[in-house]
């Protein structure tokens, strides 16, 4: 689970890291009186669980309560690669003599947690990984033996930082980055920039967080924060009934059980010359409350024009998905043409069943390849 | 021989009186399967269809030479099992749960390791090798006893793929299901390993999908130090960026993680991916000669 930069920022208040102070706000009075509490100078930051808010005009400076309206006026709607505006972070204006770059990330291949360190700090971590290696210090972790105060001196001396009092003030940043990772069973943890100011003083003026979404239950609090509001509103449904589902742009309705079998169902797809409209895994159920559920997630999709049915029974049987379609299929208006494939335990009963049903707009198909090829033609002539 | 499981397995499963757990433990006896134990804390003296319920693995070790655990206990205390059945000797843990916390099996890998300890899994549907013995979830009757190794990501899309080689008359001599987590105990290079050392494996297929870099890294280890040959499929070609499709690790954040990234390097290092599931299949009868029907 990504969190917005004011969320990130207050855990990483909770475990030491020096941040700005500032206020949320969700209308432009709000953003003024956010402004006028703060006092001086402050910037007005758009919330967003993407990058690129920057470039897009999602942050800017404002001198003054009024100004500062006008801003939040400006970017509150704001369309940033595909999400909505809904929420500013409004913050005290911060000086910048240096910006450096600091991470932990999970190292999926290593199985360490893995700090990157740079001074070339505001910028793309990947290309400064891609152009200029050498500047980008490095350390794995032994999550076992845990962090070591020699670990935040091996990355302040490889990133070249000389100067005392920013090496006191960065390897407490670098150790309270740990900690933070750890207790919040962090996945990624970055700061980018990490500032010093004129005056020497060190701060975190971004933050990126991302949280285990199965360790949730160990953070209620950190669970509560998650914004329903960004996801689309398929997906929210979908996680209310529990259903894995990820909206696309394509044309064919996607039901399947596992995610890897479901996303194979997406390529073939595409190599039948279709566009997928999902991925929905119905997962080891696929009973039929699941499949009801399933179809309930995925029709009022008004893009979609066929849904192909592709089901391997292993615990699952074919039969109780069967009988979930035929169940759903008198209870849901359905528009849409669906192909079924079954295979795998039980799959004879199931075709039976389907068969026996006959329901119309019902089409069921022996293999997975000529499954596709027949969702995609309806697909086609359905539009 | 087989890799992991075989007739020498002795296995104890741990949260054998849950309902998931009882019902596979006992399918995976109506197999074959030498299920010797159960643990389920506090539950020490009773039996599940038979198999006797311990409270501690290392009794179930001391009182039936158990020498490989099966992990069904629920995500929050199934580190703790893992943990427990590695100190009581366990050379072979297959953890089924899912939904563990990533920083568990982060400390949980890197306790293992160094023991010399297998540990397949989390989030997986364990290991079969047809005809010898079942852990874990997979339908056996899909799959029939030959000389093709498979090691998968994923759970249906194996069983999909099993059943592509089983009609084409393909038999299989183990089929792991490493997981689709963000840590698992075993990696694909882990069990290539194993199957190039097998003398009943002459074949392997690799199942992957979008996410980490665990296939380029298999695609390396293919090129330098395996002489069976290798047929892969990788998942997710249309998956779009920074969206998890399903698997915890199953996400292509940037340009890494890409299906075309992965069937590139593995090409490079020829190896031959199938661009559906039964094109695999059509590959390794290719490979091994054999005929449909």
């Amino acid at each position: 689970m990504d969190l917005y930069e004011y969320q990130g920022k207050e855990l990483f208040k909770r475990h030491g890291i020096p941040v700005s102070a500032g206020r949320l706000a969700t209308t432009p009075g709000q953003a003024r009186s956010a402004a006028d509490s703060l006092g001086s100078e402050v910037v007005v930051k758009a919330q967003v669980l993407t990058g690129g808010r920057g470039k897009a005009g999602g942050i800017k400076l404002a001198d003054s309560p009024e100004e500062a309206e006008d801003h939040a006026r400006a970017i509150l709607g704001m369309d940033i690669r595909g999400h909505v505006v809904k929420k500013v972070w409004i913050e005290e204006a911060s000086e910048i003599a240096k910006e450096y770059y600091l991470s932990l990330t999970f190292d999926r291949g290593e199985k360490k947690p893995l700090f990157m360190f740079t001074t070339q700090g505001g910028v793309d971590i990947e290309e400064v990984a891609e152009k200029t290696p050498e500047a980008l210090a490095t350390l794995h972790i032994d999550p076992l033996a845990g962090f070591q105060p020699y670990h935040a001196r091996r990355l302040l001396f490889a990133a070249g930082i000389d100067e005392p009092g920013e090496q006191k003030q960065i390897a407490a940043i670098i150790e309270r980055l740990y900690a933070a990772f750890v207790a919040e069973d962090a996945m990624l943890c970055e700061i980018n920039p990490l500032i010093v100011q004129p005056q020497g003083r060190v701060k975190a003026l971004d933050s990126k967080f991302t949280v285990d979404d199965n360790a949730l239950y160990r953070h209620p609090d950190v669970a509560e924060m998650r914004d329903l509001d960004a996801y689309p509103a398929e997906e929210r449904a979908a996680r209310e009934k529990g259903v894995t589902y990820v909206k696309l742009d394509g044309e064919v309705g996607i039901l399947g059980n596992g995610a890897g079998l479901v996303m194979s169902t997406l390529d073939v797809i595409a190599q039948a010359g279709g566009r997928p409209a999902n991925f929905c895994d119905l997962g080891g159920g696929g009973d039929a409350e699941g499949v009801v559920d399933a179809l309930e997630v995925i029709t009022p999709d008004p893009q979609v024009r066929s849904i192909l049915f592709n089901i391997f029974g292993g615990i699952t049987r074919c039969d109780e998905v069967a009988r979930g379609i035929l169940e759903a299929l008198g209870r849901l208006e359905i528009a849409q043409p669906i192909v079924v494939r079954l295979d795998g335990t039980n799959a004879e009963e199931g075709r039976r069943l389907l068969a026996e049903a006959a329901p119309a707009n019902l089409h069921v198909e022996e293999t997975m390849l000529s499954a596709a090829r027949r969702a995609v033609e309806l697909a086609g002539s359905a539009a | 021989m087989a890799i992991v499981v075989d007739t020498g397995t002795r296995l104890v499963v741990q949260g054998i009186t849950g309902r998931e757990g009882s019902f596979h433990a006992t399918r995976n006896k109506e197999y074959g399967t030498a299920v010797v134990a159960g643990v389920t804390p506090g539950k020490g003296g009773a039996d599940v269809e038979g198999i006797p319920v311990f409270d501690m693995v290392a009794d179930a070790v001391a009182e039936t030479d158990a020498n490989a655990a099966m992990v069904f206990v629920p995500a929050r205390f199934a580190a703790d099992a893992i943990y427990e059945a590695v100190d009581a000797g366990i050379e072979t843990v297959i953890a089924i749960t899912e939904g563990i916390p990533a920083h568990d099996m982060l400390r949980v890998y890197n306790y293992v390791r160094p023991r010399g300890v297998t540990l397949i899994g989390p989030n997986c549907p364990g290991v079969l090798s047809p005809g010898k013995a079942n852990v874990g979830i997979i339908p056996a009757e899909i799959f029939s006893e030959g000389r093709v190794g498979l090691v998968s990501r994923s759970g249906t899309l194996t069983y999909q793929i099993g059943h592509e080689l089983t009609q084409l008359g393909i038999g299989q001599s183990t089929i792991v299901g490493i997981g689709g987590d963000p840590v698992v105990g075993s990696s694909f290079i882990d069990i290539l390993e194993k199957f190039e050392a097998d003398e009943e494996t002459e074949l392997v297929v690799m199942v992957g999908e979008i996410g980490g870099d665990e296939e380029e890294k298999a695609a390396a280890f293919i090129g330098e130090r395996m002489s069976k040959p290798v047929v892969a499929y990788i998942a997710g070609f249309t998956a779009p960026p920074g969206k998890t499709m399903g698997h915890a690790g199953a996400i292509i954040s940037g340009s890494a993680g890409t299906a075309q990234a992965k069937k590139e390097a593995l090409e490079a290092r020829g190896v031959r991916v199938g661009t559906n599931p039964t094109e695999v299949a059509e590959l390794v009868a290719d490979a091994v000669g054999a005929r449909a029907g």
